[in-house]
């Protein structure tokens, strides 16, 4: 029998258990970006203003670390796309690791594999159905994006090279994620590793274009997503950079399969070591058992945070850096001196650590479905243990882990940008800038509890009023929405500290906001049937 | 004595599905209860039910002299469930899952812990996602075994056993009924039933369909008989409390009401037997009497009689 026997009914039973999340991704990312890219066009009609706003772009250490320059500052395309492109080709990334875990890991852990490994499915189908799906995914992710770039009016050239570009990295993360399912034992940790490869992909790419200036722009040629920037959509199409990506796909996925064929199923590359017979005396409550499960994954949040950090804070002495560009200089002295940029580049970051450290806590708390979900409750529940005792076990890691994380950003980037400066206030106003996102990172928290309880079948609701509340944040001034719908998110009541005043009042009515979801969430739990 | 579990009239519907239609259930104190049905009676709802994971639509649900539903963590502190499907931690140990069940429930006894792992042949120190599924099961039956509680619900705690550890599964029991511990033990097994039930509630589609012992049951029941004659049978297809009686030259096999047996062996005996098997009736026939009426009377009808 071929090991790979069975690969083309798993990636049918692949597309039918994904058909509706795929294609609603695949449209909601094409017209976002083709969306924003018609707005963009629109607000920048004439060539001197497209150069005015490039340059300023370019000389802000905090834009070209979050999204990279623009590479050619007369080409309306490269302006148009300069935030979509990079969020679009990370999401794609994402997307396409989720699929491989979804469908690799995710189904041995759950027996359902075993059951169709026993049929007549070669060894290697499953990883290679999943790929072939991730990577179809990614494909069609491309195609739908240069389709509706052009067809909002960009030159042909540019849509292809972007859409190549999203394809190729999506394919890239899928063969990374490929290799994290072979060496995890199970699909959480496998995710997160593939996540933190892309991290540290995007991280090493945020140093390096903040760092052009200082002649470190070479550093950005280590990442794929650095990769992905330099081939120039709009801006040169220089699309045969995309051939590294795909030879490092190749490469990786090589491993995958060799890996894979090494290992037993169901297990990781490391055998299982015995452990404790008995449990010890800190044990003994749902919180503890809480912490026992997501104590690791805290941990490596909370390292990727003091990271993530270092990094913000390192980059706070070029934000000051221009490329003698006159009209930067000009659009800076308006705005009233140096310190306004370095406030608003931290303040900015700060505004992104936030809503990252709303994603530990959704997904967090989200682990009281799974354990409902997964039958782990019910032993638990059918001790002397009360359901709101239960639930407060994972909900107070949520509401604990979300507030350490910001405390663990804001000290390191504090400390850091304040050595940089050598202003010690900047770091307790960082330190600030950080703590003000807690109330607003608990109310996404207690979205999802009010969920579990009133409505447990729809619990994704969480990711989606996350996902909303980004994108209201980052593309409704785009759009032109109006205030009070941009308010709908937590987010936009976050006084932006450094450079912006403390107010104390959305911090009490966020919190008070987060309380009274969770009351209503713990009081639904409390009257449902579990299970 | 006192009753330790008493469910009246309860009803529970999912959707449009209904679980529960009307179920009535008593358990005894230091009885051990069987409570058998088929696949989807209604005997995790019930259990659910009493364990206040679930909350009952209409009807009465009494626990230990309380409200499942209200009185959760003092009840739960007197009794040990072993669910029928066994889900763990997969990071955490054999070992530890038993240790921290056991403190949830207010502590459990160490020794008798550690007599149980050996009786059980259990490794604790495994971890949880290396377990196979009789082991997991092990895991919560060793859980709720260990704790000193009045009582034990146990539903299909047998599942995934192989029959040396179901032997041990039933020694347990019996110890433990000699402390005086109370059982509500479901299952769809006739035979573990048989071996460890004091009584026995039958339900099927959500509904108690007969209470007692199985032994009463069983002359309530039809016998099934199989026997190779010496020569063609007589008088048996027109005797009073015979049923599907099938002829196939010397062999007849058919199904006799308890009060028509000694009349039916006095006809077979008088043709000569040369071998005979009887069984008892099935868990599926003691249903039948209940509620394959239709079903048993349309069998009946397509007999062939020579």
């Amino acid at each position: 029998m071929s090991s790979f026997v069975g690969t083309g009914a798993l990636v049918r039973l692949a597309l039918r258990r994904d058909r509706i999340i795929l294609a609603a991704f695949i449209v909601i990312l094409v017209v976002m970006v083709a969306a924003s890219a018609d707005a963009t066009v629109n607000l920048y009609p004439t060539a001197v203003s497209r150069v005015e706003i490039a340059a300023t772009i370019n000389s802000a250490t905090a834009t070209l670390a979050m999204y990279g320059p623009i590479h050619d500052d007369t080409s309306i395309g490269a302006l148009a796309t300069f935030k979509t492109g990079m969020m679009g080709a990370i999401a794609v990334a994402v997307l396409a690791l989720l699929i491989v875990i979804r469908h690799t890991r995710t189904e041995e852990e759950t027996g359902r594999l075993e059951l169709l490994g026993a049929t007549v499915v070669g060894r290697q189908a499953p990883l290679t159905a999943a790929l072939l799906v991730a990577g179809g995914a990614g494909i069609v992710s491309g195609v739908g994006t240069a389709v509706g770039l052009i067809a909002v009016g960009l030159p042909t050239t540019g849509s292809v090279v972007m859409g190549l570009g999203f394809a190729c990295l999506g394919i890239a993360f899928a063969a990374v994620a490929g290799v994290t399912a072979q060496l995890a034992r199970s699909a959480r940790p496998a995710a997160g590793m593939a996540g933190a490869a892309l991290g540290v992909a995007y991280l090493v790419r945020a140093i390096g274009d903040a760092s052009t200036a200082n002649g470190l722009g070479w550093i950005s040629w280590l990442s794929p997503i650095g990769w992905w920037q330099q081939s120039r959509p709009f801006a040169g199409n220089m699309w045969w950079v995309l051939a590294l990506s795909l030879g490092v796909a190749a490469g990786v996925s090589a491993l995958a399969y060799v890996l894979a064929a090494r290992r037993d199923f169901a297990a990781g590359l490391l055998p299982d070591r015995p452990g404790p017979a008995a449990a010890s005396a800190r044990l003994r409550s749902p919180l503890a058992l809480a912490w026992r499960l997501q104590r690791g994954s805290l941990f490596t949040w909370a390292a990727t945070f003091a990271t993530v950090g270092v990094v913000v804070g390192g980059l706070v002495s070029s934000v000051g850096n221009f490329a003698n560009n006159p009209q930067a200089r000009n659009f800076i002295i308006k705005l009233g001196g140096e310190h306004i940029l370095t406030d608003a580049y931290l303040a900015l970051e700060l505004g992104i650590a936030g809503i990252l450290a709303a994603v530990f806590g959704v997904r967090s708390v989200m682990r009281l479905r799974a354990e409902e979900s997964s039958l782990l409750a019910e032993p638990v529940l059918a001790t002397a243990v009360g359901r709101v005792r239960w639930a407060w076990s994972h909900l107070t890691v949520a509401l604990a882990g979300s507030a350490l994380l910001l405390v663990v950003v804001g000290i390191s980037a504090g400390v850091v940008s304040a050595l940089q400066l050598s202003d010690a206030g900047l770091g307790a106003r960082v330190l600030v800038g950080a703590l003000v996102q807690i109330p607003a990172a608990w109310s996404v928290v207690g979205i999802v509890v009010a969920a579990f309880g009133l409505v447990p079948r729809a619990i994704v609701i969480g990711w989606v009023a996350l996902l909303a509340f980004v994108l209201l944040g980052e593309f409704g001034p785009l759009f032109n929405l109006s205030q009070t719908v941009m308010n709908i998110s937590p987010f936009a009541h976050v006084p932006r500290i450094p450079g912006g005043t403390f107010a104390v009042a959305p911090m009490i009515w966020l919190t008070a906001i987060a309380a009274g979801l969770i009351v209503m969430g713990l009081g639904g739990f409390r009257r449902r049937d579990v299970g | 004595m006192d009753a330790v579990v008493t469910i009246e009239k309860l009803n529970k519907s999912f959707g449009s599905t209904r679980a529960l239609d009307g179920l009535d259930l008593e358990v005894k104190a230091g009885e051990i209860h069987g409570l058998l049905g088929p696949n989807g009676a209604g005997k995790t709802t019930t259990i659910r039910v009493l364990l206040g994971l679930l909350r009952a639509d209409s009807g009465v649900a009494r626990l230990l002299g309380g409200d499942p539903w209200r009185d959760v963590e003092r009840l739960h502190r007197r009794l040990a469930y072993v669910p029928g499907e066994v889900t763990l931690w997969p990071n955490l140990t054999g070992g530890e899952v038993i240790d921290l069940l056991g403190r949830l429930r207010g502590g459990l006894d160490k020794k008798r812990r550690a007599d149980l792992l050996e009786r059980f042949e259990l490794d604790p120190t495994k971890k949880a996602r290396a377990y196979s599924k009789g082991n997991r099961q092990k895991v919560a039956l060793v859980a709720a075994l260990s704790c000193d509680v009045e009582l034990l619900l146990l539903d299909e705690p047998t599942a995934g056993l192989d029959p040396l550890m179901d032997a041990v599964f039933r020694e347990c029991i019996v110890d433990l009924r000699k402390q005086g511990c109370t059982a509500l033990l479901s299952s769809h097994i006739l035979s573990e039933v048989e071996a460890l039930a004091d009584r026995v509630s039958i339900i099927r589609d959500g509904r108690t369909v007969e209470v007692g012992s199985l032994t009463e049951m069983r002359h309530l029941a039809r016998v099934t008989i199989s026997a190779d004659l010496a020569g063609a049978p007589d008088g048996l297809s027109t005797m009073p409390g015979v049923h599907n009686l099938r002829v196939n030259g010397n062999h007849v096999e058919f199904m006799v009401d308890p009060g028509s047996l000694d009349q039916a062996l006095v006809t077979l005996t008088s043709v000569g037997v040369t071998s005979l098997t009887s069984h008892p009736p099935t868990l599926e026939e003691l249903f039948l009497r209940h509620y394959g009426d239709e079903s048993s009377a349309a069998q009946a009808g397509q007999v062939a009689t020579p």
